[in-house]
């Protein structure tokens, strides 16, 4: 047991860099062949993340980078956590520890576009926050574990029971990967009103940090995305799960980008309206079940 | 027994050496000293008691009862000759204090007071409060020694009540401990009604007009709450059945009358919940401030609050499974989400960490509401990691305002590079107040486990109040550690007295979290085990991820400082030619300002309306719990 736990760990530490960075290729060829573009080669992602290591490391003071390496090891932990079957309210908690570092090294730079950057960071996770909590708290309602093992061990799909709350993690999943119409904070696409918002002073190695912790994130994003259809054959999960990812390239390439207000107002509707309907619901359920 | 006496009885002496004194030596060293036997005798008290379960002791002296009911008509005879300076919109203050008087002399000469077999009680949550008080309470004490004598150099006009200052502050303490150890009602009434004069005495210290009137509203607040505890004990003299015709708090806790005592726990909760400044009781709290640091240190980490929210949780086991108790729970969760919100939009640190107590304790009492040993457990350390670490960022913004002039959060930006003993602080109470692995995320996590099983509500308001939580602590945290160029080190120091209060409460914050399995196996499920015969336990692996999280965040800035800096320096964007650090020339050739602000979102979440909706909301629910404590028995 332990030793599967500690494998699943080191899988994850190990591969989930590639599987990350492979997946934005793949982000990347997509999104341009729907803007009738050829895009790029698959791996290029990594070749952009090695020039970025090669690079000297440019800083506004010392201590930035101090941030985005503990953002980097607490993404890291966050998965390890996640993959090793852990805690899922704990992931979740380990999750805003390294998105709080992340901004703490915008704040430290002092720079007005990483400085608003950073506030609109923190604005979009107080908008994803009670929708990541509520996905937890159902799950565990469901399976009534919070651990990774035990919620994958458990017989139905959670998709059958939490169809409301599957559609509210979309909603802030395209907060979380940075995805248009919420990619206030920063964007990948050219079109960016902050310069580069929250990574504006971040140059070089720490760049190339940021980016492969955000493959790390997206990973486990996924991974969350995964347990809802855990009970299925794991090819057909896998499939769902990917299917998940072209939902929100499709999102991102459809809307252009909104206001903080709307951000926030509507992720807090939609996890009101999805997610705690489909719990109020559940509840309704069971009493005429138990009935 | 002894020790207890020790406790509530020796802080007596230095109030009454400290009153008669003026010498400022004298005054610093019978301070410090006390504090250090006042916390070496609870530390003391601690490891007598520890593990023994409950024991109460039949502490009964010749006309101590006398005594008591003596001491409380002093008591409402002097508030009624303070009152004299009341507006006219303040009437109601007097009218409360008579009605209280009355209703304690109509028990004493027209009821049979039933006797009290055991008069005072330890156990192992009172054996926590008492360190709590003893130790966290008494560095407040040793800290206000120089932070006083600042004071008044800084406000020359204020007339110097040092004196009359540290002796209330003594006093308090006094009450505190009686509060958490006395099992006989009527006497921990007046040690909760000593808690009410003294709160009002030192809000009212700065004797300007605002202080005056915010002491007054303090002082009106709490007698709404001490009506009900006088209504209370009125019920149990007069009004109860036999078998719970007593005034000993054992009593009315066991599990055979726990349906019975309903009427009297929610009339000492509401009690409980003005104390803590729950809504619609909040303002008091937030115009505490207007007092020096110390006093909202105090009021916020060690004392009064905690009076509070130490009866809801003692009641728990009672409230548990009512409909009263449940909407209690209730006013909690509304008043932890209203508030975290309305924290958002605030820039005064003061009324930021106001606002976050009131939030913290609303969970606390939404605890105490559910009433389940796992929410018992969660509530025992919220109380905890919140004492500790609101102590530590009360007197770290008190420092700061000393130093700079400023309690602004805008005007922090730069400090760890300016002032970094300071900024270290602020930031180890910050992170112990919202991020994993510290202290009071732990305890949310563990409450948020508990609510889902016992009332999925609950655990929505929480889900939605810990987003504003994470918002506001984190930009703050944010201009703490912006560095702005060219920004010096201050030369000058923070006191002696404060430096070590600091440092020994930012030492604390982090080891009561590497403790926590330990409080949590040694001291917390004892407790619960003996109040709701069920044995709880945690989940290690868990335990080992927070502690790994926590070895982490130490090692990672010590693995920082001692690498060697190979990044190279350059100047911050600007979408201009940079001037200097803090203009540009922009795109017409015009000279521009930088300015960074944080969010505020002051019209998005606005403030007035949030706080009129919180107050009806729970005026409303607060009528319901009344009626569902007549009619659901």
């Amino acid at each position: 047991m332990q030793i599967k736990t500690a494998l699943f760990g080191i899988a994850y530490i190990l591969l989930a860099p590639i599987l990350g960075g492979l997946l934005a290729g793949i982000d990347r060829i997509i999104t341009a062949r729907m803007q009738s573009r050829k895009g790029p080669p698959v791996f290029q992602p990594f070749y952009d993340v090695f020039k970025l290591f090669e690079k000297r490391n440019i800083v506004v003071n010392h201590t930035q980078n101090f941030y985005v390496a503990c953002f980097f090891i607490f993404m890291i932990v966050t998965g390890v956590i996640f993959f090793a079957g852990g805690d899922l309210l704990l992931t979740i908690f380990a999750l805003t520890v390294a998105g709080v570092f992340l901004a703490l090294g915008a704040y430290a730079a002092n720079s007005p576009y990483s400085h608003i950057g950073a506030d609109r960071e923190l604005l979009q996770m107080m908008a994803y926050e009670p929708m990541l909590l509520i996905v937890a708290m159902s799950i565990y309602m469901i399976t009534k574990s919070f651990h990774i093992h035990d919620i994958l061990a458990y017989h139905t799909p959670l998709i059958k029971y939490l169809p409301l709350v599957f559609v509210g993690y979309l909603f802030i999943l395209t907060i979380k990967l940075r995805k248009s119409p919420f990619d206030l904070s920063t964007s990948h696409h050219g079109h960016q009103e902050l310069v580069k918002g929250i990574t504006t002073e971040f140059a070089g190695p720490a760049l190339g940090l940021i980016e492969i912790a955000h493959w790390y994130e997206n990973v486990l994003l996924l991974g969350i995305v995964y347990l809802f259809f855990a009970a299925l054959n794991p090819a057909i999960a896998v499939v769902l799960t990917l299917a998940a990812y072209g939902l929100e390239i499709l999102i991102d390439n459809s809307y252009s980008r909104l206001t903080w207000r709307f951000t926030v107002k509507s992720s807090w509707i939609v996890a009101g309206i999805f997610g705690v309907g489909n719990i109020i619901g559940l509840a309704v359920y069971s009493y005429f079940l138990l009935k | 027994m002894n020790s207890i006496l020790f406790l509530i009885g020796f802080p007596l002496i230095p109030a009454l050496l400290l009153l008669l004194i003026p010498n400022q030596f004298m005054r610093n060293w019978i301070t410090r000293l006390s504090a250090v036997i006042i916390g070496g005798a609870s530390i003391y008290c601690a490891w007598q008691f520890m593990g023994h379960g409950n024991q109460s002791f039949a502490w009964q002296p010749q006309f101590i009862d006398q005594i008591f009911f003596g001491a409380e008509m002093v008591l409402a005879l002097y508030l009624l000759i303070r009152c004299i300076r009341i507006k006219p919109h303040e009437w109601y203050i007097p009218i409360l204090i008579l009605a209280q008087a009355g209703i304690m002399v109509y028990c004493e000469f027209v009821c049979d007071v039933p006797e009290a077999a055991h008069t005072l009680y330890i156990d192992n949550f009172s054996i926590i409060m008492g360190l709590i008080i003893g130790i966290i309470g008494s560095m407040i004490c040793v800290y206000a020694l120089s932070y006083m004598r600042d004071y008044h150099k800084h406000n020359r006009e204020l007339k110097d009540g040092q004196r009359g200052f540290f002796f209330i502050l003594f006093f308090f303490l006094s009450a505190m401990f009686g509060i958490v150890f006395a099992n006989n009602l009527v006497w921990m009434y007046l040690f909760w009604e000593i808690t009410t004069l003294a709160s009002f005495e030192l809000i009212g210290y700065p004797k300007t007009e605002e202080a005056t009137r915010n002491a007054f509203r303090a002082l009106g607040f709490n007698s709404i709450g001490g009506l009900g505890f006088a209504l209370g004990i009125l019920y149990l003299v007069r009004f109860a059945p036999a078998s719970i015709h007593t005034i000993e708090l054992s009593e009315l806790l066991k599990p055979e009358v726990a349906a019975l005592a309903l009427i009297p726990a929610i009339l000492i909760s509401f009690a409980g919940l003005a104390k803590s400044a729950q809504m619609p009781f909040s303002n008091w709290l937030l115009g505490a401030m207007v007092a020096p640091t110390p006093v909202s240190a105090l009021l916020h980490s060690s004392t009064m609050v905690k009076a509070g929210v130490f009866i809801l949780v003692k009641f728990a086991t009672v409230l548990h499974g009512t409909l009263a108790g449940g909407t209690l729970a209730l006013i909690g969760g509304v008043t932890f989400l209203m508030t975290s919100i309305m924290a958002v939009t605030q820039s005064n640190a003061k009324r930021v960490l106001a606002y976050s107590t009131i939030a913290n304790l609303g969970l606390v009492a939404a605890c105490a509401g559910v009433g389940t040993p796992e929410t018992i457990w969660a509530a025992i350390l919220l109380i905890i990691f919140h004492a500790v670490a609101k102590g530590l960022l009360f007197l770290g913004v008190g420092s700061i305002e000393h130093k700079t002039g400023s309690r602004d959060i805008e005007d922090m930006g730069g400090l760890i590079a300016n002032r970094p003993g300071l900024a270290i602080i602020m930031l180890i109470g910050i992170l112990g107040m919202f991020l994993a692995p510290f202290g009071m995320l732990l305890s949310k996590w563990v409450t948020f486990k508990a609510f889902i099983d016992a009332s999925p509500i609950l655990a929505l308001l929480l889900a939605y109040g810990s987003a504003p939580t994470l918002f506001f602590w984190a930009k703050w945290m944010g201009k703490l550690v912006s560095i702005p160029a060219g920004e010096k080190k201050a030369t000058d120091k923070v006191p002696a007295d404060e430096w070590w209060t600091l440092s020994l409460l930012a030492v604390m914050t982090v080891a009561a979290c590497g403790l926590f399995p330990l409080i949590s196996t040694c001291v917390i499920a004892p407790y619960i085990e003996d109040a709701t015969g069920r044995v709880i336990s945690l989940g290690y692996g868990t335990i080992i991820m927070m502690t790994l999280m926590l070895a982490i965040i130490i090692l990672l800035p010590l693995a920082f400082l001692s690498a060697p800096r190979t990044s190279m320096r350059s100047k911050a964007y600007l979408a201009g030619a940079n001037l200097n650090d803090v203009s540009f020339t922009g795109s017409a050739g015009l000279v521009q300002p930088i300015q960074m602000r944080n969010y505020y979102l002051a019209t998005f979440f606005n403030e007035k309306k949030i706080f009129t909706a919180s107050i009806l909301i729970t005026i409303v629910l607060f009528l319901f719990m009344f009626g569902a404590m007549i009619v659901c028995r």
